[in-house]
C-alpha cells in the first residue's frame, strides 16, 4: 500500500495560504549514507496547529528526517521548514524551532541556574519567568547539576526550558524513552495543557504509540525511507476499519482483501482499508482500529 | 546593527559557557598550582626554623621561593639583588602557571568539539539559535585569551601571597619587610607576562586550529589522531629523504611544522634566543621575555604564516562542526 500523502489538488490549495499553512514541506527528500538509503524520495507536508506522530520501525528513516528538518544533516531534494532552508538558515530557523532529541542530552556538568541563564541570554523568544514557574512544580533546585538528576528530572528540566520558548515548531524524537509511566504521562499532559495551541505545531516520534494516540491530530507512517501513510486522525477513522467477524463469515470477509487478520477469543479481527462501512457492518462489529494495530499491519514483513 | 549586537551578546554567553564548563582547569588548577608554591615555601620555612633551633647556626633550607637570597638582600639592603630575587619569585609563579596552562589548554581544545558529541549534548547546544562559527570561535577564545588571562591573574595573586608569607618570616627575624613591597620592578615583570598573552595567542593559532579540527572531525580518539598524524608524516618524510627524493628538511619539519601544530600553545614558545643574540637559559631567564622580543616575534614570517594556517584549520573545524552527522 502506497498512499500518496500529497495529491496535486491539495498542493495547490496549500500554496494559497502557505504562511499559516504548511509548516514543513518536503519533496523528494533523499539521504544516502555509505551503504544505506535512509530517506528515499520522501514527500510530505505538516500543517500548522497540528500534533503529528511520525511513526516507523527502527531504521526506517525517522531520525534522519528529523535531522534534515533541523539542519543537522545534508540531503537531496527540497525541504522548507517555516519557509526557511534548514541547510543554509539554521540559526534563524532555530529561533522558531525547538527540539528534544532523546532524553538526557542536556550537558551533565551544567546546573539548572546556568542552563536557564544561558538559554535566556541567547534565545530571544525565551521567557525566563515562565520557565521558573514550570520548574517550581518540580523538585529541581537552582544549584543542582544535570549529572545529579534522574532521567525523569532531566526531561522535566528540558521540557520546562522548551515550553518557555515561544517557538512555532517543536520536534520531539523519542522524548520519553526510558522514563517511567508517571514521567511519561506528565510529559504529554504538560505539553497539552501548558504549551500547545493553534499557532504551534508538534512533531513527535515514539515507539510508545498507545500513549500518544489520543493526543495526535495527524499520523505519518514511514517505512524504508518513504512516507507510506499520511493522514489526519478523522480521515483515518473513515478510511480504516476493524471488523470482528464470527467464524462462519470469515471467508466472506477475506474476500474483501483485509490488510491484516488476527484471532481473539475464537473470533477473527480483520483490518480493512477503504472498504465502505455498510459493507463491513454486515460482517460483524465495526470499530476504529488502534494506531498500534494499524502500524503492525502496515509494517508487516519489515524485519523479515 | 541589531544583528551585530545579538552576535556580540551571544558570543559573550558562549565564552561564559566555556568558562563554566572548564573553570576547574582554567581557574582551580592555576589556583592550586600557585597555592602549592606557597605551601612548599611555608614548609621550607618551618623546616629551616626547626633545623636551626635543633642544630643552631645558619641553615639553608629554601623550598619554593628563594628565601635565603631574599633574607640576605633584605638584610644587607642590596636593592639590585633584592629586585632580582623578587623578579625570580614572580617568574617562578609565571613559569608554573605556564606549564599548567599548556596542559589545561591542550586538552581543553582537544575535547572542546568532541566531548559534547560523545555525550550527545551537542544536540542540546544545536537546538539553540547559535551559529557554529560563534561556537567554535568561542572555544578558541576561551583557550587562548580567557584561560591565559585567568592564569596571569593568579600569578599576581600568588606573588602577593608569597610576599605576605616572606614578610611575616622576615618580621620573625626582626628584618624590615618594607623593601619587598616598595619595589615596582616585579610588577613590571608581571605586566610583561600580561602583554605576552596576545602574542602567545596569535602564536598558538596553528595548534588551536589543529586540535579543534581533530576535535570536531573524528568519531573517537582525537588525541591519538592529533599526535599520530604529524609523527607518521614526519617519519614518512624522513624515509622519503633516505631514498634521495625531494622532501622537507627534517629539522624544519619537526620545528616549524609538527612543532607548531602541536606545541605552539606553550606560552612563550615564540621566544627565539638566537634572534636576540643570547643563549636562552630556560624560562627563569627574565631577559628573554622583553618587549623587543615580542616585537621581533610579531614581525616574523613564522608568526603570520602560522596565523594564516591556524585560521584555515579553524575554518575547517567550523565546517566539521556544522556538518558532522552523528548518525
Amino acid at each position: 500500500m502506497t498512499a500518496s500523502p500529497m495529491s496535486a489538488s491539495s498542493e495547490s490549495m496549500h500554496d494559497a495560504h502557505d504562511v499559516q499553512g504548511a509548516v514543513i514541506r518536503a519533496t523528494d527528500l533523499t539521504k544516502r549514507y555509505a551503504k544505506t538509503l535512509a530517506l528515499d524520495h520522501a514527500s510530505f507536508e505538516v500543517q500548522s496547529g497540528r500534533i503529528v506522530g511520525l511513526i516507523g520501525p527502527n531504521g526506517a528513516g525517522k531520525t534522519t528526517a528529523l535531522k534534515a528538518m533541523l539542519g543537522l544533516t545534508d540531503f537531496e531534494g527540497e525541504l522548507s521548514v517555516l519557509g526557511l532552508d534548514p541547510r543554509r538558515q539554521r540559526p534563524a530557523l532555530m529561533q522558531q524551532v525547538c527540539f528534544i532529541a532523546d532524553v538526557a542530552t542536556l550537558p551533565r556538568w551544567i546546573t539548572v541556574k546556568e542552563v536557564i541563564d544561558f538559554v535566556g541570554g541567547v534565545h530571544p523568544r525565551f521567557d525566563r519567568g515562565k520557565c521558573e514557574r514550570f520548574l517550581a512544580r518540580t523538585k529541581l533546585q537552582p544549584d543542582q547539576r544535570v549529572r545529579q538528576m534522574s532521567k525523569g528530572m532531566i526531561v522535566q528540566l528540558h521540557l520546562a526550558i522548551v515550553m518557555a520558548i515561544d517557538a512555532r515548531l517543536l520536534v520531539l524524537d523519542e522524548p520519553t524513552l526510558g522514563l517511567d509511566i508517571l514521567y511519561r504521562k506528565q510529559f504529554y499532559q504538560s505539553l497539552l495543557e501548558d504549551y500547545f495551541d493553534e499557532n504551534k505545531t508538534i512533531l513527535v516520534t515514539t515507539h510508545q504509540v498507545e500513549e500518544i494516540e489520543h493526543i495526535l491530530t495527524d499520523l505519518m507512517f514511514i517505512r524504508d525511507g518513504k512516507v507510506v501513510l499520511a493522514t489526519d486522525m478523522d480521515a483515518l477513522g473513515e478510511r480504516f476499519a476493524e471488523v470482528m467477524v464470527n467464524a462462519d463469515r470469515v471467508e466472506a470477509a477475506r474476500a474483501l482483501k483485509p490488510l491484516d487478520e488476527r484471532q481473539v477469543f475464537g473470533k477473527s479481527i480483520l483490518l480493512f482499508d477503504g472498504v465502505p462501512r455498510a459493507q463491513l457492518a454486515e460482517l460483524g462489529e465495526v470499530r476504529r482500529p488502534s494506531v498500534a494495530d494499524l502500524f503492525v499491519a502496515t509494517m508487516k514483513g519489515t524485519y523479515a | 546593527m541589531n544583528a551585530v549586537q545579538t552576535s556580540i551578546t551571544n558570543f559573550g554567553w558562549l565564552v561564559k559557557r566555556e568558562y563554566w564548563e572548564s573553570r576547574r582547569g582554567f581557574l582551580w588548577a592555576q589556583f592550586w598550582a600557585a597555592a602549592s608554591i606557597l605551601i612548599i615555601t611555608i614548609l621550607g620555612i618551618i623546616a629551616g626554623e626547626v633545623l636551626k633551633a635543633r642544630v643552631g647556626g645558619q641553615v639553608d633550607v629554601s623550598m619554593g621561593v628563594n628565601l635565603t637570597q631574599i633574607l640576605r638582600e633584605a638584610t644587607t639592603h642590596d636593592m639590585d639583588q633584592l629586585v632580582r630575587a623578587l623578579d625570580a619569585t614572580m617568574l617562578l609563579f609565571g613559569f608554573v602557571a605556564a606549564m599548567v596552562l599548556f596542559f589545561v589548554v591542550f586538552f581543553y581544545l582537544l575535547g572542546a568539539l568532541y566531548d559534547d558529541r560523545k555525550d550527545r549534548s551537542v544536540l542540546f547546544w544545536k537546538s539553540l539559535p547559535l551559529s557554529d562559527t560563534g561556537t567554535v570561535l568561542s572555544k578558541a577564545v576561551a583557550g587562548i585569551v580567557v584561560a591565559p588571562l585567568i592564569a596571569t591573574g593568579v600569578v599576581l595573586v600568588g606573588y602577593i601571597g608569597a610576599q605576605i608569607v616572606v614578610s611575616l618570616w622576615l618580621l620573625l627575624h626582626a628584618v624590615n619587610p618594607l623593601p619587598l613591597w616598595t619595589q615596582a620592578e616585579p610588577y613590571g615583570v608581571w605586566l610583561r607576562l600580561l602583554v605576552m598573552v596576545p602574542v602567545n595567542a596569535l602564536w598558538a593559532l596553528p595548534t588551536v586550529g589543529w586540535l579543534l579540527l581533530w576535535s570536531a572531525a573524528v568519531r573517537s580518539k582525537p588525541f591519538l589522531w592529533a599526535i599520530i598524524v604529524p609523527i607518521i608524516a614526519g617519519i614518512l618524510n624522513f624515509w622519503i629523504g633516505l631514498l634521495g627524493v625531494p622532501h622537507i628538511r627534517p629539522d624544519f619539519y619537526w620545528g616549524d611544522i609538527a612543532g607548531r601544530l602541536l606545541l605552539s600553545v606553550v606560552p612563550g614558545s615564540w621566544i627565539d634566543p638566537h634572534a636576540q643574540g643570547m643563549r636562552f637559559r630556560g624560562m627563569h631567564d627574565l631577559a628573554a621575555i622583553n618587549y623587543p622580543a615580542m616585537g621581533h616575534a610579531l614581525a616574523s614570517p613564522q608568526m603570520w604564516i602560522g596565523v594564516i594556517v591556524g585560521a584555515a584549520l579553524i575554518a575547517a573545524a567550523i565546517w566539521f562542526r556544522r556538518w558532522r552527522d552523528e548518525a
